[in-house]
Formats: structure tokens, C-alpha cells, sequence
């Protein structure tokens, strides 16, 4: 396959970017998309120039750290891939590509295609957790858990945390991110104690940290790797209420 | 320096329990006077860096992702081991020391091993009151299965997922730690070397990635949680950034490395389809319960798989191990996968693979009871390679995946650097020659959990009077000097040959002589290899761009100096064991019908090694006493 690239190249947050082309040939439509980009980064390197950077490390759709907007659309044509899952089969021979890096007012650009996503992991601070340190829990069976509930909660905690539902979302809102933590542990018995404080505290800290409101257009939903559901997020503003309501 | 595992007193089932009651601990009052460096956010470290955390030290953890939620251990499917017995099917803490030690081919360390299934029962407890939704019987109660041939069933699993959600537990303590101010995270930050004052490891230096600064942090002691080195065979089924860099600076620095070349192999992942992949995703080995492996006889066999009648196919486990058949453990099961391959009856256009095949399962038991047990799986296939597996015959391939071997550790996990603590993958001594399933999770979350924080006390218990350590001494002075010394000299090679292809030559040596099955001349022949190709890359390899600021290519050539460095220890320490054992297979030490010949009379004993300023390597042993079980001939037959 021969393909040509546009590639959004940044230096820094504080810089401006530009979109470069690069051309690149004799590619295998087994060759997975980002496999495509290291050869591209081979090529520039024995020409001596700085490889593109983007980022990714288990490259097989699990860690969350792979981040691009390929045509316009978050981790690429396929629904429900992440990036490192896309292969030059889902394209055609002789096609452009535009390759952006995931586009939110909170995910301010490192350089080129890698973004940083701290603000995610301080909504996770904020309160996406139980207070149960190392020693002080009981027998694992003590507590019964029903196994749709079980299984319901691992729906929710599936989430990779990549940040695409964000990447998507026209009001950059990371609804679906903080609603699929505050599902996972509401759902459960052992998330209870702090159900409350956990709501109020993670939905101020999306708030603070600059992402959008939702409008429920479910573009997130779509793009989703996890098909984490649309669902979490009215369980999330059910959740959100109460707390406002017992607070 | 002699060894000493500080194995403590006692019946090996008080050993413990008996630590535990005479090891000294830091006054709560006193803990906020030290400071502690996790470094690896992984179960692991990200476990320890909590725990710590929880007990009132100052810690400071750092790793290379952008969140320590996306560390490797991320990637586990099966699931992890606990001697519950909830299935009532005669399990206990004995019966799964026994299961490793004798999976790991009698050459760990029994003290150790008998401590890990002691506490496992104690981390699903913690896991489940952290929220991980594990799965459940429909009467509410945690379910198991039964994973790596043993016959109990004591595995915890959630979905395919279990090592993600593991960590996502682990990783949400940590958060709680920060939002507390207990716990600071270093995100992006790679350790380039480890700081020794007065004979103590006192501070780490580590490379910003963002910025490419390079910065100095001490503490009282430093706590490596930083994974497996299996990256060195470029193809693995380890993350990419997943490296050796960390341990090997310690090694350098005088930490021990033990049996470095102890790698398990596993048998089905991916196999490689071009020149440019970069990873070979694990198929997990659960499906081997209902995929029957075979290869056609006929090695010019051209025709499609469901074409070729079965009496032209070589069931070739069944056939070799009648009594476990597709279910030998992994090295088993790897090693006569290669010998299919190599003998010239691989399948697949690279001619590199063989069939694990569902159609018998499928007409026994319906499409639809094997899409419930693995139908993640089989969408997962599909999305990488555009096979339906339920209508044709998977492809596998066996692929690097674990090192038995690390940093060498005593029974406190201290390695031989006073002060520098291992946990996880990192180090050594659970495991032996060959990891069984479902139990490197447990190993990580425990060492993190419940062992490092009760065994590093005894350490800091020396330190309460010592005041903070300062970084503006000539020791970090001088450290810091060498690591923008080595990234300069990088910097300056400017070659042409990209730093990914010389990886990939590195990984056809170590895969080709140093991986499933080994043999002198192969060997000698690697590390000459080995050497030729370190020459290589300091002339000749590509590393643009420059040090400030992210450079992925810089950083992949910093990873890669240390494997061509790591490669000839492990090449050095695979030709100095003249027996096979477990995943050490020698081909010069097998049987007529070619087992595996172990060696107890001479090789009873762990092999660590010392560093001798890039000369060459010392060895020392470590005897291994059992003194509960009786070393047997681990038979599959
Ligand atoms: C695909 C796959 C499937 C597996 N499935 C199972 C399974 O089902 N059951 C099971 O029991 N085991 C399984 N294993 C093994 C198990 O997952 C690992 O052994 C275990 O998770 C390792 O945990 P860890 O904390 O030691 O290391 P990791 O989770 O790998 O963490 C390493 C950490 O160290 C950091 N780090 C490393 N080097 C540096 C450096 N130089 N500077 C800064 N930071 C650094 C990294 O950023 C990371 O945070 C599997 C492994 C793989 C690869
Ligand atoms: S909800 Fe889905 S898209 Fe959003 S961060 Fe989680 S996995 Fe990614
Ligand atoms: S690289 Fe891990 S999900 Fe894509």
C-alpha cells in the first residue's frame, strides 16, 4: 500500500502546530496503524530527523495510553477500536490520512501527537476510589454480590481511561469517563459508605479541571474501546442528585 | 560479598509469622521523618507505594507512563492465584507452595514461595474491599477456575481482565494517597541510575520526558517495583516501553542479578505476521481447555486447514504427553511448538505457527458455550488478524513473556545494595525456572502489599535519626554527570541505522539461541553476535532530535545500550548451567527422548551475579535447601 500522511506537528503546548505531509510506501494492510508510524519514525531517523511523537505502550487496546484523531474521529474508523488496534486493512491504497492528536481544552499538547491527560487522573483523586487500606478488609465472601451486579460494575470498570470520549465530545465533557467510575463503585456494596462525597466530589472536580458539560449527543458512547454505556451517565446524574438532595 | 537470604528460624510454616513478630518497626510518630522511592506504578510498586503511603512515610513514585494506571501489569488476562479453597476441592497453603515449587522445577526459593501462597488468600480480601468485580457465582460468591495444570481450581478472575483491574484497585489507593498528600507522582520520568552514599542507595536520577531535565530525588531507601525485561526480544508480548534500564544501572551499581536468563516462553500468542510488527499479543492460555493443537504432517502442505483429513494431522502434545495432552505447562507446550516449527511444519504464510483448533470442542459442546468462555478473546483475534476463529483454526506462535529471572533479593526483599528493595517482576525468587499461571499477579500485589511494608522497617528502623538526605553532595553530583554523559555520547553517534532494527537483530539472536531451547555452540555464537552488534550501535545508530524535550527515539536508544548488555549476561548465565531446568532447556542435557535433564547434584542453587566493571561477571551461589519437599522429576507424561 502507499499512503500519504498528515501529521499535526507541535513543538510544545506554547508553540503552534501545523500539519506536515509525508509520504510512505511498500506498506502491508496486515501492518497495524501504528506500526505504519514507526516506520515512518525509522525513515526520518536514518535521515537524522527528530521522529514524530505519539504516544502508546501495550499496543494491544488495554493500558490507554494511545491517543490519536485519525480522519477527524477518535482512535480511527473502526468503532470501538482503540488506535493501536487499527490496521491498514480499515484503509485503501493511495489514501490520505490527517493524524491529530485527541483535541480538549484540558489535554494540553506535550509535543506533536502526545497530549496530557493529568486532569483525568485528578478527577480520580478527587474521589474514584474506597478508602480501604492495605490490612483492613474482611473475608472476601462475607459480603455476597449478586452476579449481574458483579458483572454490571465490571461494565463500568472496564474503562481504559484513554480520554477518546473527551477527544469526541463537542463540549469536551468527560461524562462518560467519571460516570464509569462513580457506576463501577456505586454498583457495588463496598462502595457505598463514600457513594455520597465520591459524586459530589469527582463531578466538582470535572468542573474545575475545564471539561464541558454534556448534552447527551452520545458521540462518546460511540467511540468508546470499552463500550462503556450512555446508561452510566444517567445513573451518574441519578447518583449526582441524590448527593445534592442527602447532602 | 557473600549471600545471605536471611531465611529466618523455625518450621518453614511459622517462618513468617515468626519474621513478623520479631522484625523492628518505625514508630508511627517517626515514619513522617523518612522518605521513601517507589519506583513503578505497577501492582507492585503502585501497591507499595500506597501501603507505604497508608503508614504514614513519605513516598515519592515514579514510572514512564502518563498514568500509573496504564503500567504493564495492566495487560493480564487470566487471572490470580489464592489458596481460598472456596470450591472445597482440598486446597490449601501447602498444596500451593507445592504446585510452585514444583512448577518452577525445584529451583526457587522454598521460604519464599511458602510465604507468597501464606498471604494470597489475604489479597483478595484486600481486592475485593477495593472494589474489584471479580466474578461471582450466581449465588453471590466468588468464582474460580482452574489455570496452568494443577488440579484445583484456586484462580480469581475478572473477565479477561483481571490484571487490569487489579491495578486499577491498586492504582486508585494511590490517588487516594495523593489527594491525602501522602504520595507523590512522577509521571513520565525514567530512572537512569541509582545514587549510593556511604555504601546505602540514598536517591535515584531520573529523566523528565517531557521537559528532558534531568533530576535528582533522595530518600532512606528506594523500592524497584519496575517489571520483566522481556522487551529484550523486541517481540514479546510486553508493552513497548517496558525495559531492563532501571535494574541494570542498579546492577552496575553493585545489585546482584539473578538466573537473568530464566525467560518463559509462552505458547499462544500471536504470531508474527511481517517485518514491522512490533508486539504479539497474548491469546490467553485458558483456551488450550478446549483448542486442540496440531500441525499438518506433510510439511509442503498447501491446502486450507479444514481441508486436511485428520489422519494428516500431528496432534503432536496429545501424542508426546498422552496424560496432559494441550494442557503441559508452558514450557512444554513452547518448546514442542518450536521443534514442529523448526522441523519445518509450521503453518502460515511465514511458516511460523501452528493451529490451536476449536472445531471438536465446537461440535461437542455448541458455538455458543464457547463464545460464553472466550468469546473476548475470539473477538480480540478478530480484530487483529480478520479471522473468524470459530470457523477456522486459530494461528499461534510461542512468544517471550516473563522473566523468572531480576535483581537477586534476600527474604525482605532487599537486594545487595543496602537500601534498595525489589518487588514484583523485578526480582527473583519466586517462580524458579518456569512462573505458573496466575501467580505473577499475586507475587507483585503481595511483595507490594504485605511484605515490602513489614520487611522495609526493619531497614528504616536505622534511619530515624539520619535528617533528610541531601542531593547537592558529590555522589549525586557525579551520578548526574554520567547519565547526561551517556545521553550526550548517544546523542553524538549520529548514524543512520534506526535504533528499532538493530532491537530487532538483538531479539533474532536472543530468540534464536537464548529463548526456549539452548545449546554451547548456539551460545558462543550469541555472544559474539552480541558483541558485534553493541559495536554496531554505538557507531552506527540513528538517534536524532536532541535532550530537551521528548525524544522517543532517544529514549528506545538508552533501553537498547542496556539490553546489549544484558543479553551477554544472560547468554553468559544460560551457558554456565549445564542441566536443563524448567524454562532453561540445553539442548546438550536432555534425555533420549527429549526431556528435560536436571542436575540437583551440581546445580542445586540459584545463580547470582556480580558485576566487574564491564569485564565480566563473578558468580555466586545460592544453595537451594528444600526442606519440606523432595525434589522429583517433573514428568507430563
Ligand atoms: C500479556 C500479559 C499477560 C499476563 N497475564 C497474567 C495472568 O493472567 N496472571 C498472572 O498472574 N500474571 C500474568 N502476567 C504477568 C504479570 O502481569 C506481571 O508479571 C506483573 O503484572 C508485573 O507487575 P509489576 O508491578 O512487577 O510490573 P509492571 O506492572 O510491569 O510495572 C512496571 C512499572 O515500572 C515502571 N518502570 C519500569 N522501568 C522504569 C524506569 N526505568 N523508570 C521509571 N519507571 C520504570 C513502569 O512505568 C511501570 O509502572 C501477564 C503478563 C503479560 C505481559
Ligand atoms: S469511557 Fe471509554 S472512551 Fe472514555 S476514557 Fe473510558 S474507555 Fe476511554
Ligand atoms: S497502546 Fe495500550 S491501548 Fe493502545
Amino acid at each position: 500500500m502507499k499512503l500519504t500522511l498528515k501529521i499535526w506537528r507541535q513543538e510544545s503546548a506554547k508553540t503552534k502546530g501545523k500539519l506536515v505531509t509525508y509520504k510512505l510506501s511498500d506498506l502491508s494492510s496486515d501492518t497495524s496503524f501504528l506500526e505504519m508510524l514507526d516506520v515512518l519514525n525509522e525513515e526520518l531517523a536514518s535521515k537524522g530527523e527528530p521522529a514524530v511523537e505519539f504516544d502508546h505502550d501495550c499496543r494491544e487496546g488495554i493500558c490507554g495510553q494511545c491517543s490519536l484523531v485519525i480522519n477527524g474521529k477518535a482512535h480511527g474508523p473502526e468503532e470501538h477500536y482503540t488506535t493501536c488496534q487499527t490496521h491498514l486493512r480499515s484503509f485503501s491504497d493511495g489514501d490520505t490520512i490527517t493524524i491529530e492528536p485527541f483535541r480538549a481544552n484540558s489535554f494540553p499538547v506535550i509535543r506533536d501527537l502526545k497530549v496530557d491527560r493529568g486532569s483525568m487522573d485528578r478527577i480520580i483523586q478527587a474521589g474514584g476510589y474506597i478508602s480501604s487500606f492495605t490490612g483492613m478488609a474482611p473475608e472476601a465472601n462475607t459480603i455476597p454480590i449478586h452476579h449481574d451486579i458483579a458483572e454490571s460494575a465490571f461494565d463500568s470498570a472496564a474503562c481504559i481511561g484513554c480520554g477518546a470520549c473527551i477527544a469526541t465530545c463537542k463540549n469536551s465533557s468527560a461524562a462518560l469517563f467519571v460516570s464509569a467510575k462513580i457506576g463501577h463503585l456505586a454498583k457495588l456494596p463496598q462502595g457505598q459508605i463514600e457513594r455520597t462525597e465520591r459524586a459530589l466530589w469527582m463531578i466538582n472536580a470535572h468542573d474545575e479541571e475545564g471539561f464541558g458539560n454534556c448534552s447527551n449527543t452520545g458521540a462518546c458512547a460511540m467511540v468508546c474501546p470499552q463500550e462503556v454505556q450512555l446508561l452510566d451517565i444517567a445513573r451518574m446524574n441519578f447518583e449526582y442528585n441524590r448527593a445534592k438532595c442527602i447532602s | 560479598m557473600a549471600l545471605n537470604a536471611k531465611i529466618p528460624e523455625g518450621p518453614l510454616k511459622d517462618k513468617w509469622q515468626n519474621y513478623l513478630a520479631k522484625t523492628r518497626i518505625v514508630n508511627p510518630a517517626n515514619r513522617k521523618k523518612l522518605d521513601v522511592i517507589v519506583v513503578g506504578g505497577g501492582l507492585s510498586g503502585g501497591g507499595a507505594a500506597a501501603s507505604l503511603a497508608e503508614l504514614g512515610y513519605n513516598v515519592k513514585v515514579f514510572f514512564f507512563q502518563d498514568s500509573a494506571r496504564r503500567s504493564h501489569s495492566v495487560a493480564a488476562q487470566g487471572g490470580v492465584n489464592a489458596a481460598k479453597n472456596y470450591k472445597n476441592d482440598g486446597d490449601n497453603v501447602y498444596r500451593m507452595f507445592y504446585d510452585t515449587i514444583k512448577g518452577g522445577d525445584f529451583r526457587s526459593r522454598e521460604a519464599n514461595v511458602y510465604r507468597m501462597a501464606e498471604v494470597s488468600a489475604n489479597l483478595i480480601d484486600h481486592m475485593v474491599a477495593q472494589g474489584v468485580p471479580f466474578g461471582r457465582e450466581y449465588g453471590g460468591y466468588l468464582s474460580n477456575r482452574s489455570f496452568g495444570g494443577v488440579l484445583v481450581s484456586r484462580t480469581f478472575y475478572a473477565r479477561g481482565q483481571t490484571g487490569q483491574q487489579l491495578l486499577l484497585a491498586t492504582y486508585q489507593a494511590m490517588m487516594k494517597q495523593i489527594k491525602v498528600g501522602k504520595l507523590t507522582q512522577y509521571n513520565r520520568h525514567e530512572i537512569l541510575d541509582i545514587v549510593i552514599v556511604d555504601g546505602k542507595a540514598r536517591g535515584i536520577i531520573a529523566r523528565n520526558l517531557n521537559t528532558g531535565e534531568i533530576e535528582r530525588h533522595s530518600a532512606h531507601a528506594l523500592v524497584f517495583g519496575t517489571g520483566g525485561f522481556g522487551k529484550i526480544f523486541y517481540l514479546s508480548t510486553l508493552a513497548m516501553n517496558s525495559n531492563g534500564s532501571a535494574n541494570w544501572r542498579a546492577h552496575k551499581k553493585g545489585a546482584y542479578f539473578a538466573n537473568p536468563s530464566w525467560t518463559q516462553i509462552h505458547p499462544t500468542a500471536l504470531p508474527q505476521s511481517g517485518e514491522h510488527q512490533s508486539k504479539l499479543t497474548l491469546m490467553s492460555e485458558s483456551l488450550r481447555n478446549d483448542g486442540r493443537i496440531w500441525v499438518p504432517k506433510n510439511k509442503d502442505e498447501n491446502r486450507a486447514p479444514g481441508d486436511i483429513p485428520n489422519d494428516e494431522r500431528d496432534y503432536y502434545l496429545e501424542r508426546r504427553y498422552p496424560a496432559f495432552g494441550n494442557l503441559v505447562p508452558r514450557d512444554v507446550a513452547s518448546r514442542a511448538a518450536k521443534e514442529r516449527i523448526d522441523a519445518g511444519h509450521g503453518v502460515g504464510p511465514l511458516k511460523n505457527a501452528v493451529y490451536l483448533d476449536f472445531k471438536t470442542a465446537i461440535e461437542k459442546l455448541g458455538e455458543d458455550t464457547i463464545k460464553e468462555r472466550y468469546g473476548n478473546l475470539f473477538t480480540m483475534y478478530e480484530k487483529i488478524t480478520a479471522i473468524n476463529a470459530y470457523k477456522e483454526p486459530m494461528k499461534i506462535s510461542p512468544a517471550a513473556h516473563f522473566s523468572m529471572g531480576g535483581l537477586w533479593v534476600d527474604y525482605e526483599l532487599q537486594t545487595t545494595i543496602p537500601g534498595l528493595f525489589a518487588v514484583g517482576e523485578a526480582n527473583f525468587a519466586d517462580h524458579g525456572a518456569n512462573r505458573l499461571g496466575a501467580n505473577s499477579l499475586l507475587q507483585a500485589s503481595v511483595d507490594g502489599n504485605f511484605i515490602l511494608p513489614n520487611t522495609i522497617s526493619n531497614y528504616l528502623a536505622d534511619d530515624i535519626k539520619t535528617g533528610k538526605i541531601s542531593t547537592d553532595t558529590p555522589e549525586f553530583e557525579e551520578a548526574e554527570k554520567a547519565v547526561k554523559d551517556q545521553v550526550t555520547k548517544l546523542l553524538a553517534i549520529k548514524g543512520t541505522m534506526p535504533v528499532d532494527q538493530i532491537h530487532r537483530r538483538l531479539g533474532k539472536i536472543m530468540f534464536k539461541e537464548v529463548a526456549m531451547s539452548r545449546n554451547e555452540k548456539g551460545m558462543i555464537w550469541a555472544i559474539e553476535e552480541i558483541k558485534k552488534l553493541r559495536k554496531e550501535f554505538w557507531e552506527n545508530a540513528a538517534v536524532p532530535g536532541n535532550e530537551n524535550g521528548p525524544n522517543s527515539e532517544l529514549e528506545k536508544a538508552g533501553r537498547l545500550a542496556d539490553y546489549l548488555e544484558i543479553a551477554e549476561l544472560m547468554t553468559v548465565d544460560a551457558l554456565d548451567r549445564k542441566e536443563s531446568c524448567g524454562a532453561h532447556f540445553r539442548e546438550d542435557y536432555q534425555t533420549e527422548d527429549g526431556e528435560a535433564m536436571r542436575d540437583d547434584e551440581n546445580y542445586m542453587y540459584s545463580s547470582a551475579w556480580e558485576w566487574q566493571n564491564g569485564e565480566s561477571w563473578k558468580l555466586h551461589k545460592e544453595p537451594l535447601e528444600f526442606t519440606e519437599v523432595k525434589p522429583t522429576v517433573r514428568s507430563y507424561k
